[in-house]
């Protein structure tokens, strides 16, 4: 019974990533793939990978999609000229060759693993005790490969800085987004009152759990930063200003702290991002409610795109 | 007991699963989006509600039966806000005047 519905599970997949590809439209093109998204979360929760299975959800589904979305209303425009231009059969011959052989060549590398495949999860079973983490995941991104992940929170400052470099001239330290002018009676509001604390406390949970469970910062960060975007959109709070220096410090802040720990342990433990001895979940406590925050707000600018008025309404 | 509290289940997810079918369908051949959303709540409410009913006496504590509840109620404020809003665009396109 199981095994029929993982077997549907995989035909739907492959199914809505031929349709993705053949939609003609990019929003329902979008559409399909935040579906594909939520479909790949049922796989990794089969697989019995919860982490994944909610980054998956949170990430892959939701944030991206978002993305995804903003782009294409912004593509509307542009829409029926780009479809009326035709790419000749040698460049879609070329796309299509490219594709199949990367696929091929990754079914390839996947098959040829060896069984049992190599793996590292025995080391992980029997060192997690000296972190003081109970969750492997949490262990593995935040001791053994924490570089990864610093490295992960990084990009994504980078990639925020990236979106703010679009600002046009006159808009430049001005607010993100558009003004939102949603009726502040309406039902937008009611549910940006409702939902936006439960959201909160779901997120915060989420965060701390990833000790010991499922879960952790980048999770709970993308639910604190939907339920951040869903009150700015709802009218009840403005996007801050780009130039506001707390806002600034707030960005840095986790990787900084996080930069911070880890010539700590070139000091203390005689590497780069080595957590001396009994102080290792302290240290990735702290690090994780530095980054916290951080991520949060690079997640919800992310979203909010560029300035695009002045911080003076 | 138990045995009647499967059946309960059985019962109650499976009407739940009608309620999907039926919301799918509705969502597919239906002619406008007003009534593509009147389809589409009543997979999220009465669907969603009959298989959360079902699997409250497969649940292994009251934690985690209140965790099911819960996920209801979320799905049905985000449902029906959703469904409002969306209403309210159409309705808005319809009627230029307003």
């Amino acid at each position: 019974m199981i095994d029929l519905l993982n077997v549907g599970l995989v035909v739907l997949i492959v199914g809505l990533a031929v349709w993705i590809i053949f939609a003609r439209e990019t929003f329902s093109a979008v559409v399909a793939f935040i579906a594909y998204g939520l479909l790949l979360t049922l796989v990794w929760a089969q697989l019995n990978g919860i982490d994944v299975a909610l980054t998956e959800a949170a990430i892959g589904g939701g944030l991206t999609g978002a993305l995804l979305v903003g782009a294409a209303s912004r593509l509307r425009l542009t829409e029926n000229s780009a479809q009326a231009e035709q790419s000749g059969a040698a460049l879609k011959w070329l796309a299509a060759g490219v594709s199949g052989a990367v696929t091929s060549a990754l079914a390839v590398c996947v098959l040829a693993l060896p069984d049992p495949a190599p793996s590292l999860a025995q080391e992980v079973a029997a060192n997690i005790d000296r972190t003081g983490v109970g969750n492997p995941i949490t262990a593995v991104l935040l001791a053994f490969r924490a570089m990864d992940t610093l490295l992960e929170a990084i990009v994504l400052l980078f990639a925020l800085i990236g979106v703010w470099s679009l600002t046009p001239d006159r808009f430049w330290a001005g607010r993100p987004g558009i003004k939102q002018s949603a009726d502040p009676n309406g039902i937008l509001a009611y549910v940006a009152r409702v939902l936006a604390p439960l959201g909160i406390v779901v997120g915060v949970y989420i965060f701390w759990v990833g000790a010991d469970y499922p879960g952790g910062k980048f999770q709970g960060a993308t639910i604190l930063a939907a339920m951040w975007l869903l009150v700015m959109m709802a009218g009840l709070a403005d996007a801050p200003a780009i130039s506001r220096r707390t806002l600034r410090m707030a960005l840095v802040l986790g990787p900084v702290v996080f930069i911070a720990i880890g010539f700590l342990g070139v000091a203390s433990a005689g590497a780069f991002l080595a957590y001396p001895g009994e102080y290792a979940k302290p240290l990735i406590l702290v690090i994780e409610f530095a980054l916290m925050p951080s991520l949060t707000l690079i997640l919800g600018l992310l979203l909010l795109s560029a300035p695009q008025r002045a911080a003076e309404p | 007991m138990n045995a009647l509290l499967n059946v309960w289940t059985w019962i109650a997810v499976s009407a739940g699963a009608i309620f999907f079918l039926a919301g799918t369908v509705g969502l597919l051949r239906f002619p406008d989006s007003l009534t593509r959303l009147h389809a589409l709540t009543k997979a999220d409410n009465l669907g969603l509600g009959l298989v959360v009913l079902g699997l409250l006496p497969q649940t292994s504590g009251i934690l985690d039966a209140v965790k099911l509840i819960a996920i209801w109620l979320l799905v049905m404020l985000s449902g029906a806000s959703i469904s409002q809003l969306i209403a309210h665009r159409v309705w808005m396109d319809s009627d230029p005047q307003q």
